[in-house]
């Protein structure tokens, strides 16, 4: 069951951001940025977590999950270390995956070669 | 080859990317699913080995990336996002992609200005704009604990 509704959340998500592309033109740097305010904003005012409960890594894996996570990472910072956490809550919450992207990134780059030039564009 | 622009303009659209909503958008829900079932088994497994939810919740993400730079590496992500768009846009492994393509495609220009700056060309807004968002939210939530909320 848990897999029906990731699927169902996790697919709508895309779906939406399927639209965007399609009928407003946003660019995917536009579509990942705006998916990951709108996830601080819903993780803010506390309708995201909810989502997250209830379809697990259907609503955690999009990008607004990591929004998500800013707010929460935000919310634990602040509460522990008061005016400090404002500054460390946001980078503490999203270390995990910006360092993964950031050294695997960087692995890729050192290992590979890119052999086809088709991009997304 | 003798056609008008009329012609020409349907037969480059016939080319290009398929932008029909009844095609693109089904693909961009099917595929986004799939990847958010893929990181609810992982998510599953990092449960199983005894973490808790945020902890778990972490791995998935290192472990999507990994698999996200790994295809990217091989050419293979960009393929599957043709079709997929939005689907493979969305989750984190978009995200992933988004760094590792350009670290990868301008290797040629150095490592320096080649892969460690163009590396952060779209995760850099990301970024950018999500800690300052993250950062609002901070300031209100310390503003409010202020006044014994």
């Amino acid at each position: 069951m848990q897999y029906l509704w990731a699927f169902l959340v996790g697919g709508a998500l895309c779906a939406i951001g399927q639209v965007l592309i399609d009928l407003t033109k946003l660019t995917p740097a536009r579509i990942l940025v705006s998916y990951v305010v709108a996830g601080v904003i819903l993780g803010a005012i506390g309708v995201y977590q909810p989502l997250v409960d209830f379809a697990g890594a259907g609503a955690s894996v999009p990008l607004t999950g990591f929004g998500n996570l800013l707010a929460k990472g935000m919310r634990k910072a602040v509460e522990e270390d008061g005016f400090l956490g404002i500054f460390t809550g946001g980078f503490t919450a999203c270390a995990a995956g910006v360092a993964a992207a950031v050294i695997f990134g960087l692995a890729v780059a050192l290992i590979f070669r890119r052999t086809d030039r088709t991009r997304q564009e | 080859m003798n056609i008008s622009k009329k012609e020409y303009a349907k037969l480059a659209d016939s080319y290009s990317a398929p932008s029909k909503l009844y095609i693109t958008i089904p693909k961009a829900f099917v595929s986004g699913g799939i990847i958010c079932c893929i990181g609810q088994f992982f998510m599953d497994i990092y449960t199983m080995l005894g973490n808790d939810t945020d902890t778990a919740s972490a791995y998935t993400s290192i472990t999507l990336v990994l698999i996200s730079a790994l295809l990217t590496g091989f050419g293979q992500y960009e393929r599957i996002a043709k079709h997929a768009g939005a689907g493979t846009l969305v989750p984190i492994t978009g995200f992933a992609n988004a760094v590792v393509s350009p670290a990868l495609e301008f290797k040629t220009e150095g490592l320096v200005l080649g892969t460690g700056a163009k590396m952060f060309v779209i995760a850099g807004p990301v970024i950018v704009y999500g800690i300052a968002a993250a950062f609002v939210y901070g300031l209100i939530l310390f503003v409010i604990s202020l006044f014994g909320g």
